[in-house]
């Protein structure tokens, strides 16, 4: 059984980023959408809180907020719109960090 | 003179796109702008992002403002304050941010910089010479 995390604010602004990091298990996905998009810039501080897990990045978002691909943390994937459907259907659950 | 000029600063604490504090701090500071106050505008927190060069929200569906930010000076808006701390957090630095500048009339419209980067220590210090303070 697999769950899709959702997180959709700033890892500087609150804690669900943290969050989520931490209680997803392994075979879990953590997709960063809107300004959750932030925590995946590998010189950020917050980056570290993606060590070790499977991540995915909204790419329109990165663009929207002039984040190029190559200042992601290693091994961060980037999705488009369709790709976030793929992640919801292939996941047995979606736990939105609201 | 009618009235004194008073200092007012904006103070930006928020990213851009996830809400509408953002935009709608650059629409009331360019509104200010027209009243001759003495106008600062700081960037912390993820406030920092909003500066962030580069931005293109086609894939968004929303309207990208931070051209709007390279105009601020045109609007004699030329004291942006910009926290170091919060830049080094999320791991960026001045390049990473669109290059402000204003001209100034008294030096037959020498191109200067708009952009001061300050600690928290020297913002806080901005901040207590300030009469009216704007939180976004």
């Amino acid at each position: 059984m697999s769950m899709l995390h959702l997180v959709n604010k700033s890892p500087y602004e609150n804690g669900n980023l943290n969050t989520a990091s931490s209680i997803m298990k392994s075979g879990d996905v953590l997709l960063l959408i809107e300004d959750g998009v932030y925590g995946a810039v590998k010189s950020g501080k917050a980056s570290a809180m993606l060590e070790g897990r499977t991540v995915s990045v909204m790419g329109p978002d990165l663009a929207a907020r002039g984040i190029s691909e190559d200042k992601l943390a290693d091994g961060v994937n980037v999705v488009d719109y369709a790709g976030f459907v793929e992640l919801v259907e292939k996941n047995d659950k979606v736990q939105s960090w609201l | 003179m009618a009235e004194a000029t008073k200092k007012f600063m904006y103070i930006n604490r928020k990213a851009p796109y996830g809400t509408i504090y953002a935009w709608e701090a650059l629409e009331v500071v360019l509104i200010g702008a027209a009243f001759e106050q003495d106008v600062s505008v700081a960037f912390m927190d993820d406030g920092v992002y909003q500066l962030a060069k580069g931005q293109d929200t086609t894939g968004i569906g929303m309207k990208n403002f931070s051209p709007t930010y390279a105009a601020l000076g045109d609007f004699e808006i030329t004291k942006i304050y910009v926290e170091k701390e919060s830049l080094e957090e999320r791991g960026l630095t001045l390049d990473d941010l669109q290059h402000l500048v204003w001209e100034d009339e008294d030096e037959d419209w020498a191109e200067k910089d708009s952009i001061r980067l300050v600690s928290r220590a020297e913002l806080g210090d901005v901040l207590a010479d300030q009469d009216v303070l704007f939180n976004f």
